[in-house]
């Protein structure tokens, strides 16, 4: 039995606008000890999918309108508050996006990282005290015994992101949520703070999902790979299978856009257009629009469903163009005849 | 953080100074004089008067003289009330200000904070929506509406509360509650402000995710930070409640401060007005001292300096 075995999860934000389909039928299981890479761009619903299994979307305006989250056998999108509170911080913790504004200002270092051993433990304050220091000193913070006691904004943004880790992996839970960890560090920064999260994670085998728009890292670090676009999954499988064998013109269009698997010298590539509405209905495949495959049909209809290629391996049937064609051929037509000359003259 | 309070304390020194500098020479300056009456007085006995009180000198020399003998913590006599000094007038008539504006104060704070929590925790109900009107309300209606209005109903309609006087506890009910409950008012809408402010921080969040009940993210993650608006507004209150207690005390008739604020100024009696006014100015620079300590003990990115 997976750890964690979510099925057709449908997550929206009903506003004044509309309904706002953030996540329209996601469906991915974890083992324990492997790491979930979630991918997409901005808005393509990697964020609420994860906050809807730890139930931590804004109710209202958001609303968790159907599937299952089974987690050791339980359904976390319907268990009470209660039995939640018990699995929150003590199973499942979670790192969010941005340190500087995930710690509370007006409490102590030390009272955030024993709040949820005293939570869910019973261990008195100075063992739980200890226990901080020796998590500070595995996530490599400097006078830890010290430091333990300081305020949040006495720590940069990078110590800020440590004392996170710190903090989610205090109590040792079965399952990592981590959104989008280094987004807001500075690159010199961010390979540290992975480093400490797959170590960690190999120390006490905690199962991670990743939430990212990195490409890299989801390469370096994962076992699985969901990518995600309109509130859907595009394309899931092993990192090997997504990464070598991509099938969806989304998943080859945003490795294409990788800098670093570019030519020097030529202009990054970037995937035109902008990410879809999904507070209106989307029709066919949600890339459609900015699919640079050449299109053999109109979108119709429901939009495909994940179709199962080889051994784990599913993509959303694309049937609205022709993706046969490997993507450098279909991207090269495009590229203007001058940036090729100065590409040669370098 | 004692290097910070005998800093302030200094100014608050200078504060005054100033102030009872402006307010001597502004007395000083204000055509007419405290010993000018409608009775006919001979010159030799005015000028006998005015060499009691010394103001056969000049300005700047009483000035000076008084300054000294107000180091002395001598106010002067009163120019008006003949036998009484001012320093009398205050021991009277300030433990009275005193307890009603404690009371007003403790109305406000113990009423407004709490209403303006669960506003903020309850938002969009009808725990939110009913204080808050009645905040709205409360803030709309000067005290001298408010004042006669609660001595209507519970002094004359159901006749449970003495509606003038200073006999016991029951007279400091209707001044205390006119008083009390207007600062009540705009307690709860700041609290209120400061506490959802809180509540839709990032790091509210970080908390639910480590199974931290509610309760505990509003008392022990957003209450400190979500008192400061209030506690900044302290200051002000308790200025504000010390002058609106210049209308409620005329209103229900209570013997402190106030009254002989307004009487002293009517009677230009000079001493009075300059003696009340250094006692309020005193109380509100010690106020702000105290808020400002009160904020840098709530929050931690500030510091004594």
């Amino acid at each position: 039995m997976p750890l964690l075995e979510v099925k057709d999860l449908k997550t929206s934000f009903y506003t004044r606008d509309g309904v706002v389909r953030a996540v329209d039928g996601v469906s991915f299981s974890l083992d324990k000890g492997e790491t979930l890479g979630i991918v997409g761009e901005s808005g393509s619903g990697k964020s609420v999918t994860c906050y809807s299994l730890m139930r931590l979307i804004p109710e209202p305006p958001g609303r968790i309108d159907g599937g299952t989250a089974m987690f050791d056998g339980r359904d976390l999108l319907t268990m009470g508050q209660r039995e939640l509170r018990k699995i929150r911080g003590k199973r499942i913790s979670m790192i969010f996006q941005d340190p500087m504004t995930s710690l509370n200002p007006y409490l102590r270092i030390s009272t955030q990282l024993t709040e949820a051993l005293r939570l869910h433990y019973d261990i008195d304050k100075k063992a739980a005290v200890n226990k901080a220091i020796a998590a500070l000193e595995e996530v490599g913070i400097p006078e830890a015994a010290k430091r333990v006691h300081n305020y949040p904004h006495e720590f940069s943004g990078g110590m800020r992101q440590r004392v996170m880790i710190a903090m989610a992996l205090i109590t040792e839970p079965d399952l990592l949520i981590a959104d989008e960890p280094t987004t807001a560090l500075d690159v010199t920064v961010q390979a540290q703070i992975m480093d400490i999260i797959k170590k960690r994670q190999e120390d006490l085998g905690t199962a991670v999902i990743l939430i990212t728009h990195d490409l890299g890292v989801v390469a370096g670090t994962c076992d699985k790979v969901n990518v995600m676009y309109g509130g859907r999954m595009m394309e899931s499988g092993t990192a090997e299978q997504v990464f070598y064998n991509a099938q969806h013109p989304y998943t080859r269009s945003l490795q294409k856009t990788i800098p670093s698997l570019q030519t020097k010298g030529e202009q990054l590539y970037t995937i035109p257009g902008l990410p879809p509405d999904v507070s209106k209905p989307i029709h066919g495949c949600a890339f459609y629009p900015r699919c640079p495959y050449p299109k053999t049909g109109l979108p119709e209809g429901n939009r495909p469903d994940l179709v199962e290629l080889n051994d784990g391996h599913c993509y959303a049937d694309c049937r609205f163009c022709d993706s046969s064609a490997p993507i450098e051929s279909v991207l090269s037509t495009d590229v203007p005849e001058e940036t090729e000359a100065a590409g040669a003259a370098e | 953080m004692l290097k910070f309070i005998g800093k302030r304390f200094l100014q608050g020194i200078l504060v005054l100074l100033g102030i009872y500098a402006v307010t001597f020479f502004l007395v000083a300056a204000t055509p007419g004089s405290p010993f000018s009456s409608e009775r006919a007085i001979s010159p030799e006995i005015l000028a006998q008067i005015e060499a009691f009180y010394g103001y056969d000198k000049p300005a700047s020399e009483r000035f000076i003289t008084s300054l000294g003998n107000i180091l002395h913590g001598d106010f002067g006599p009163s120019a008006v009330y003949a036998n009484r000094t001012v320093t009398e007038i205050i021991a009277e008539s300030f433990p009275v200000s005193l307890k009603l504006g404690s009371i007003s104060l403790g109305v406000a704070l113990l009423l407004g904070i709490p209403a303006g929590v669960l506003a903020a925790v309850k938002k969009n109900t009808w725990l939110d929506y009913v204080p808050m009107s009645a905040a709205m309300a409360g803030i709309c209606l000067p005290t001298f509406v408010m004042g006669p209005l609660l001595a209507l109903v519970f002094g004359l309609i159901f006749a449970v509360l003495p509606v003038a006087g200073w006999f016991g506890p029951e007279f400091v009910i209707l001044p205390a509650a006119t008083l009390g409950l207007y600062y009540a008012a705009y307690f709860a809408r700041l609290t209120r402000g400061g506490m959802l402010e809180m509540l839709n921080q990032d790091w509210v969040r970080t908390a639910r995710a480590k199974g931290v009940p509610e309760r505990t993210i509003v008392w022990k993650h957003c209450l400190k930070g979500g008192l400061i608006p209030a506690i900044t507004f302290l200051g002000p209150a308790l200025a504000g409640i010390i002058s609106g207690s210049f209308v409620v005390e005329t209103i229900f008739q209570v013997p402190g401060l106030g009254q002989w604020f307004v009487k002293g100024a009517l009677n230009r009696d000079d001493f009075l007005i300059l003696g009340l006014t250094v006692l309020f100015a005193a109380l509100i620079v010690l106020m702000n001292l105290l808020v400002d300590i009160a904020q840098v003990a709530l929050n931690p990115r500030l510091k004594y300096d």
